[in-house]
This record gives structure tokens, C-alpha cells and sequence, in this order.
């Protein structure tokens, strides 16, 4: 490194802390960069929890759907989990915000295009929920595949039918074995929420990327906004903990931690 | 319906050299990072299962903070902070490479602590009964073992970062989805661009997955 091209880099390292920025106001209007911030964080958390709703509800139905003994419904459960799984998140993000709206019939299509409330929000949510639905149908499948034959055997044998042997027997253990999983795809569910930056939702990584470019104070908008994720990830892993030994059977599986 | 007669798909036909190079940097950035990725893990995990404290501890830490924060949120930190320690600024195709590498390694790390827990600790014994260092142990030993255990694991990993290199979106890097939204702007033809690219980004996942499927029923027989 030469003299110059090293004062240079000092120069550049030299960077201009200031921890006050979060309370000065923006370039343009009464806010503060905290109150973005704020605004961001309520957006993930509500297309988080809302998309995560669908997932859990579509994901259960598709995954169950892949272990019934009927071909036609395995099949079809799979090409959808299939479909989801290949594409991109941000691809899909694309598809549902540009694409999805040109095939439906005229009017709603205009609707869509023009009247639609918080549009954004929506096609994030439900993007978001399916794409995820995919993976916990994966892991409804692995936890109903993982108990003993002997189990439908039981509930058939003792009258009850297909619905209610999966409804009683079945899908009650198979979710407490995927506690476990189903906890890393609510803590990805907050992740995965930061593609919606990319059809204008204003949440947490769309504020980060705003912040950054009006307050030229990107380590401390970064370091704000990754402190922010961290705590919506602690928070979710707690709330499936407690979920966990909460639903636990006694005698049944174990997690000594 | 209406819709299907007012798609044009023949805008595709000229734009695809153009497409061709975005899918180029897509497999570049995806293979570098593989590559890298697999390297820098397998270092991670031999740091986590190291006796010596500090460095796992530093290897834990660094590969729990990479997987609690959004990749996006990665991306943006490194395209902020690398020129702020290099000095000068840095493309964001070449931010997308230190990236991914820097990422996936704490993904392939766990991967790869997985599998090197997975062979039994008899072999090690064996490595060291011949006489074999520790380095020596884990090269001619546990990690071929290792890694030939995990083989599946790792692609399907591979095929997770082929998808999510499509974030490099943010800092502006020419992949194949921004070379099919430049496309798209040119001939105003969005609709169609983001469908062939959907197909073409389905396509070579599903075919690796397939792939993923086979090489797990071979390895499962040979087990």
C-alpha cells in the first residue's frame, strides 16, 4: 500500500459515528429516523405473523394430504409443494405483485391493479404464507411419516374413520414431533419477511435501505435494524419453547434442555 | 380467457444473449460460493469441535449470528462495510461473491460439523493407533468420510443458494432475475420476462433435486 492510497483508507475508516441520528428528524418531513424504524418493525411483525397463519393452516391440510392413501391427492399435494420449493422467494414475490394480477378476469384485474388496499401488504402475506405452507407441509408429512403404522392401524380398527383416526391419533403427536422444525420456519418466517422490501412494503429492511440512503449513517441504521430481527427471531424461538412444554406428553418425547 | 392471446412471448427470442449473461454470474456467484463456502465451513467446523476454547467459541458465535439475520440484510451490511475497511469501492457483483462465500460457510459449517460428528469416533482412534497428527487424521480419514455422508446434504444446500442469489436484486448485481427485469423495462414485456425466468430458475432446481434424490437412495444402499 502506498502513502497516499493508505492516507486514503484512513480517511475512509475515519467514520463519522453518531448514535443521535435515530432521534433527528428526516430529510424530507416531521418524522424521525426512530419512527421509521417503528413503522418497519410493525410491518414485519404483521406480515410475519399473518403470512405464518397461512402456512401453518395450508401446510398442515397439504401435508396431510401427501400421506393419505390416495394417489391422486399425493400427487397433487406434491407438485404443489414442488412448484413453491423451486422458485426463488423473491421470483415468487415478482410473480403474485406483476404477473398474478395480467391473468385474473378483467375487472379484478383493474381492481387489483388500481382500487386494491394496502396491495402491497397482501401480496407480500400471501406469497410470504405459501411459500412457507410448502416447507411446513414437508415437515407435517416427515412427522405423520415418523409414527408407527400400528397407529391408524389402532384408530381404524377401534371405528374410528380416516378423518377422525388423523384428527384424534395422528396429527396430535405428528405436531408435537415437528415442534422442533417448525421452530426454525417461524424464526425463517421473520427472515424471509425482508424480500417483501422488493414490492415496496415498508418493513424493517425497507426502512434500513431508506434510512441508510437519507441519513448516510448506514453501520448505525444496520446495527438498529439487525438488533431489531434479532429480537423478533429470540421472541419466536421463546414462544415455540414454551409452546413445546406446554403441549408435551408426559412419557412421550423428550427434550431435556 | 382473455389474457393468454395478449402474452408475447417472441420478445424473449432477442433478449436472450442478455439473459444468458445474467444466468452466467447467477452459476458464477453460485459455484464460487459452493466452492468457497465449503471450504471456509469445513474450517468452521473444525474451529467448533476444536479443543481449544476461544476458537469455537468465535466459530459458534460467527455461525449463529450469519443465521439469525436475513441474508438481505448480510447483503446490504457487506456492500456497506467492505468499502469502508478496503478503502475503495468495491462492484456489487464482486460484494455478491464475498458475501455468499462468507454466508454459506456458516450454513455448510453446521452441515459439515453434522457429518464429521457422524463418523464414528473409532476411525479416529484408528488414524491416530497408525500414528497419524490430528491434520493428517482429519484429511485422510474423517473428512472424505464426512463429506461423502453429507454429499446430499450439500447440494441441497447448493440448490438453497443457487435460489437465494437472486437477493443480490438489492445491491443492483446483473443475475439472471435483474438482467429479466432490465430485459423486461426494455421491451416493456415485464409479464413475460419474470414467467421465463420463474421456468428457468424451476427447472434447474427441480432437475437438482432430482439429482439430490438419486445420489440419496445410491448412498443410502451403500451404507
Amino acid at each position: 500500500m502506498g502513502r497516499r492510497q493508505l492516507s486514503h483508507h484512513f480517511d475512509n475508516m475515519n467514520y463519522h459515528w453518531n448514535w443521535g441520528i435515530f432521534l433527528e428528524q428526516v430529510q424530507a418531513g416531521e418524522e424521525t429516523y426512530l419512527d421509521w424504524l417503528i413503522t418497519g418493525f410493525g410491518w414485519t411483525v404483521a406480515v410475519s405473523l399473518t403470512a405464518w397463519t397461512i402456512a401453518l393452516l395450508l401446510g398442515s391440510i397439504i401435508g396431510t394430504l401427501r400421506t393419505v392413501p390416495s394417489i391422486k391427492l399425493t400427487v397433487l399435494a406434491s407438485c404443489y409443494v414442488e412448484l413453491f420449493r423451486n422458485i426463488p422467494l423473491l421470483v415468487q414475490m415478482f410473480l403474485w405483485f406483476f404477473v398474478v394480477p395480467e391473468l385474473l378476469p378483467h375487472n379484478l384485474s383493474l381492481w387489483v391493479k388500481q382500487d386494491m388496499p394496502a396491495k402491497e401488504f397482501f401480496t407480500a402475506v400471501l406469497c410470504l404464507g405459501l411459500f412457507t405452507s410448502a416447507r411446513v407441509a414437508e415437515q407435517v408429512r416427515a412427522g405423520v411419516q415418523s409414527l408407527p403404522r400400528g397407529q391408524q392401524f389402532a384408530g381404524l380398527a377401534i371405528g374410528l374413520s380416516l378423518t377422525q383416526t388423523y384428527r384424534y391419533i395422528l396429527l396430535p403427536m405428528a405436531f408435537r414431533i415437528i415442534i422442533p422444525p417448525l421452530t426454525s420456519e417461524f424464526m425463517n418466517i421473520f427472515k424471509n419477511s425482508s424480500v417483501a422490501f422488493a414490492i415496496g412494503v415498508f418493513e424493517l429492511t425497507f426502512q434500513a435501505r431508506q434510512m441508510q440512503e437519507d441519513s448516510e449513517q448506514g453501520i448505525e441504521t444496520y446495527l438498529a435494524v439487525t438488533a431489531l430481527y434479532f429480537i423478533c427471531a429470540f421472541i419466536a424461538n421463546r414462544t415455540m419453547a414454551h409452546i413445546e412444554s406446554r403441549t408435551r406428553v408426559p412419557g412421550f418425547i423428550t427434550n431435556d434442555k | 380467457m382473455s389474457f393468454f392471446a395478449q402474452l408475447d412471448f417472441t420478445v424473449l427470442a432477442p433478449s436472450l444473449p442478455f439473459l444468458w449473461t445474467g444466468l452466467l454470474f447467477t452459476a458464477k456467484l453460485t459455484f464460487i460460493a459452493m466452492v468457497g463456502g465449503i471450504l471456509l465451513g469445513t474450517l468452521l467446523a473444525l474451529a467448533r469441535l476444536s479443543p481449544i476454547y476461544t476458537l469455537a467459541i468465535m466459530a459458534t458465535w460467527y455461525v449463529n449470528l450469519m443465521r439469525s439475520i436475513p441474508l438481505l440484510m448480510v447483503i446490504l451490511w457487506f456492500f456497506l462495510v467492505i468499502p469502508l475497511i478496503t478503502g475503495q469501492p468495491m462492484g456489487a457483483e464482486n460484494s455478491a461473491i464475498v458475501t455468499f462465500t462468507a454466508f454459506e460457510a456458516a450454513y455448510y459449517s453446521e452441515i459439515m460439523r453434522a457429518g464429521i460428528q457422524s463418523v464414528s469416533r473409532g476411525q479416529v482412534w484408528a488414524g491416530q493407533a497408525l500414528g497419524m497428527n490430528y491434520r493428517q487424521t482429519m484429511s485422510y480419514i474423517v473428512l472424505p468420510q464426512a463429506f461423502r455422508n453429507m454429499l446430499p446434504v450439500l447440494l441441497t444446500q447448493t440448490i438453497i443458494l443457487f435460489q437465494d442469489t437472486s437477493l443480490v436484486y438489492a445491491i443492483g448485481a446483473k443475475d439472471l432475475l435483474k438482467a429479466a427485469e432490465i430485459a423486461g423495462k426494455n421491451y416493456n414485456r415485464p409479464v413475460e420476462m419474470y414467467i421465463f425466468v420463474a421456468l428457468i430458475y424451476f427447472l434447474i432446481c427441480f432437475a437438482l433435486s432430482r439429482l439430490v434424490k438419486h445420489l440419496n437412495s445410491r448412498i443410502s444402499i451403500i451404507r
